[in-house]
């Protein structure tokens, strides 16, 4: 049973690798839930772990599709973390300070 | 016995990724988290390259750790922040969360497991398509992106272009006493506002 599993790498392997990653950008939001520069650096994370798996899968079907959208999750991972810290830069222009916990102060 | 290196540098790269991920979420200084999300970027571009797809592993490299990863460094080193405060909290939410992670894993690992059942599933990867040594990895995604994939292609372009114009209409400020031309202003000028005839009478000036 190990010889397989150890042996040569599968498409199992990727899945764990990709799996774990995924969880660690789950903790990650969990963990740091003041820091938001660690929050965006998890949903990285989050979308690195995603690009494996389909890449992985491209791989395994013999479809380059899994490539093609592991490219768009690119394009759009980029563009959200380009608006999310200019989002970030303009509320520390506000506010002095990066606690997002006191957004909800603009309330009125 | 002929698989035997890359399964080791497979093994190499994902325990350098996993082990990065690990260290991106607890690192205390952010710079140095970043530095581990770098590493984790390059490595799974490694974990690409063993697939055989080269150039997404590239483009990996250039965007997310040349543009996205730079970006969160410029961001962290312009922001005076106080992060020993924002780090309040870690220790608190660690049991929950550690809790949540392992039961969603748990039950990933689950969904996979309940696959090997199919002869297929342990099979290893071979590598890339189409056939490796007639096209390239870059070739074939050319060959496809630009025909059957065209409309998405087009529309991420324009959401990298929405992406650019939201980033600079947050963060745009306008300074005042900055000199600049209208070209307006200048085209609509008047001759009642250029010139003024007066009437000098001799000997005397304006």
């Amino acid at each position: 049973m190990t010889q397989p599993f150890f042996g040569s790498i599968g498409i199992m392997h990727y899945l764990i690798v990709s799996s774990l990653l995924f969880t660690l950008g789950i903790c990650g939001i969990f963990l740091n839930r003041k820091n938001i520069i660690t929050i965006l650096m998890s949903i990285e994370l989050i979308l690195l772990s995603v690009n494996i798996n389909f890449v992985a899968f491209s791989v395994k079907l013999g479809d380059l599709t899994g490539q093609i959208f592991a490219m768009f999750v690119l394009t759009v991972a980029a563009a959200e973390a380009a608006i999310g810290l200019a989002i970030l830069v303009i509320y520390f222009r506000n506010r002095g300070s990066i606690a997002v916990e006191d957004v909800n102060l603009m309330k009125g | 016995m002929a698989d035997l290196l890359p399964t080791l540098i497979f093994y190499l790269f994902a325990a350098v990724t996993v082990f990065s991920g690990v260290m991106v979420i607890t690192a205390k200084n952010p710079v140095h988290s970043v530095f581990f999300l770098i590493l984790a970027f390059f490595n799974s571009a490694g974990l690409f390259v063993l697939l055989g797809a080269e150039f997404i592993a590239m483009i990996l490299i250039i965007v997310y750790v040349g543009a996205v990863a730079v970006l969160f460094l410029f961001v962290i080193m312009m922001l005076d922040i106080d992060f020993v405060e924002l780090r309040a909290g870690f220790l608190r939410y660690l049991p929950v969360g550690a809790a949540v992670a392992l039961a969603l894993f748990a039950e990933l690992v689950m969904v996979f497991c309940l696959s090997l059942k199919h002869p297929a599933a342990l099979s290893p990867l071979r590598q890339a398509i189409p056939d490796a040594t007639q096209i390239s990895n870059t070739q074939a995604i050319g060959d496809v992106l630009y025909t059957w994939y065209f409309y998405p292609f087009q529309l991420s372009g324009i959401i990298l272009l929405i992406a650019m114009i939201g980033a600079i209409t947050l963060t745009l400020r306008a300074r005042p006493g900055v000199r600049k031309q209208h070209i307006g202003r200048q085209l609509d000028r008047k001759r009642e506002d250029t010139l003024e005839i007066v009437k000098v009478e001799p000997g005397r000036g304006i």
